[in-house]
């Protein structure tokens, strides 16, 4: 049986439709989208709120999660680069890490069965 | 009575209550933007001190203040209310009828609104309701006699039209003195001195409170005249001129002062920010509620341009030299610009019987100077014996357990103002 992997893309909020559907189109079926807050290395920007400097740490991104059996883990990432990539600061980071099992709450099945 | 002084007088009354019934709903954006540019954890309080300030103080005024104001005068200085209790002793004042109160009521509601914004988020709930009612009692009522009913300063020839100086001024120095016996909110400054950003929760809501307020302005101002026809000037192809007037002044000064407002924030911060060009719409209100009658449309705008580069200055001065906190800037809208319209009327002014500065008449322009030291000595030396009779008995600030969580759940037994919503920690 093939290796089933999650994964997490973070990205910027406007990127959603087009990825959604970029990811459609090459097979996935399902998906988890969280509103997420976070900062990487450049951390967050400066603003002036009624003339007082604040600076903004945390930055508003999406969290697009999705497990994948069949479709191989790196049609996934070449997709999401394809899309994803500006060459700017803040375009993301994606994560894969491996799952062991999984349950539909619905019928029992299992693993392949249970993503289909 | 003809026909014609029929008419007059109902539609003379219809315009004050149509004004007084705007002004009322200046409550309404009073409301919003002080619950829009504070934290959501304090929205519910926010609301209830906008609303008690409304209901004890027409209660109050009602029972006593308006006599306070404008029974008959005692050398100048305050109101003899007996008789006019409970506004019984109304027939020994032909002005004092249920219209007249009614339009007194919802000025006087407006100066005692303006305190909870400085005050904001770490005041007592059981203080506010005191102090509320303090104001609509005492210190609005006397500052009124002074000026509009029948007191010295009228004497002199003190000119403050529709209240940038009684209810402003009154108002915003009390906020003043208040935020500053007070305190800052837990976390506004730091060791060293220097201010944080603690943010307006709904921006879009403050904004809807200001246009709330420009629209009820409409009324402030205008419905000052007190009659909306000079019977005098019947013969006259406009006797309503004096209202048409004002509605001009009163709506160039506000724009003046907010262009004015986000063209010095753009160049000072590098953009134009959102909430001070909404005080700066409200500091050009302010600023031209005392001159509106006046003063001509093109002084009006120089008057609102002066209260644009205030309000934003005085927020700056209050947060970052004073350190006085006030969450929503009442003190530099309603004190400083009330008091720089009280002022300009001074300076600008240029009407029949009435000259300032530039007409070369310095003689008024040192009245209006006079009673706008009066008029805030007044509140501010009221103010602090209130807010420290207050504080001495402990029982002005919330403690800091009730400021952390919020002043909803501790002071009111309100889980939030947005059951259903999720808030951040921050909020």
């Amino acid at each position: 049986m093939a290796e089933m992997s999650k994964v997490e893309i973070i990205t910027r909020q406007s990127k959603l439709e087009e990825l959604k559907q970029a990811l459609n189109d090459i097979g996935i079926t399902g998906m988890t989208v969280t509103n997420v807050l976070g900062y990487g290395t450049q951390k967050g920007q400066k603003n002036k709120y009624r003339g007082v400097e604040y600076s903004v740490d945390l930055l508003p991104k999406i969290k697009v999660e999705m497990v994948v059996c069949e479709i191989p883990v790196q049609e996934v990432i070449d997709t999401a680069l394809k899309v994803l990539r500006t060459g700017h600061i803040g375009d993301g980071k994606i994560f894969v890490s491996p799952v062991s099992r999984v349950v539909k709450v619905r019928t029992g099945e299992e693993d392949l069965d249970a993503l289909k | 009575m003809d026909l014609t002084n029929i008419t007059t007088s109902a539609i003379n009354a219809f315009w004050l209550f149509f004004g007084g019934t705007l002004v009322f709903f200046m409550q309404a954006g009073f409301a919003m933007v002080e619950t829009g540019f504070t934290r959501a954890k304090n929205a519910g309080n926010i609301i209830m001190k906008n609303c008690v300030d409304f209901m004890i103080g027409s209660l109050i005024y009602w029972f006593i203040g308006v006599g306070l104001m404008h029974g008959t005068s005692f050398y100048g200085i305050i109101g003899i209310p007996f008789g006019d209790l409970f506004m019984n002793g109304s027939a020994l004042n032909p002005d004092m009828n249920y219209t007249f109160l009614f339009f007194q009521t919802v000025f006087c509601a407006t100066a005692a609104t303006i305190v909870s914004g400085a005050m904001a988020e770490r005041t007592k709930f059981s203080a506010y309701c005191i102090y509320s009612a303090m104001i609509s009692l005492v210190i609005y009522p006397v500052a009124g006699h002074w000026v509009w009913g029948g007191g010295w300063l009228s004497e002199l020839g003190f000119h403050d039209f529709a209240g940038s100086g009684i209810v402003h001024m009154v108002g915003g120095t009390l906020a003043l003195v208040g935020a500053a016996i007070l305190g800052p909110r837990i976390g506004k400054y730091n060791k060293d001195g220097s201010p944080n950003a603690i943010f307006g929760h709904n921006i879009v809501i403050g904004a809807l409170g200001v246009l709330i307020l420009w629209f009820g302005w409409f009324g402030f101002n205008p419905s000052s005249s007190g009659a909306l026809i000079d019977p005098e000037a019947a013969a006259d192809a406009q006797p309503y001129l004096v209202a048409a007037k004002v509605f001009i002044t009163t709506n160039l000064s506000a724009c003046a002062a907010a262009c004015t407002a986000m063209f010095f924030t753009w160049f000072r911060y590098g953009k134009p920010d959102v909430s001070m060009t909404l005080n700066g719409i409200l500091a050009g209100l302010v600023a031209v509620t005392a001159p509106c009658d006046v003063v001509s449309p093109l002084s009006s705008v120089i008057i609102g341009v002066v209260g644009g580069i205030i309000v934003v200055l005085g927020v700056e001065l209050l947060d970052k030299k004073l350190h006085i906190d006030d969450p929503v800037g009442a003190v530099a809208v309603h004190c400083f610009n009330g008091a720089w319209g009280v002022l300009a009327t001074g300076i600008f002014a240029n009407d029949v019987g009435i000259t300032g500065l530039i007409a070369g008449n310095v003689q008024f322009f040192l009245v209006q100077l006079l009673g706008m030291v009066s008029l805030m000595a007044w509140a501010a030396v009221t103010g602090v014996i209130l807010f420290s009779l207050l504080k001495k008995f402990g029982s002005l600030r919330a403690s800091v357990e009730e400021e952390m969580e919020g002043l909803d759940p501790t002071e009111h037994g309100l889980t939030s103002a947005y059951a259903d919503f999720v808030t951040s920690n921050n909020d």
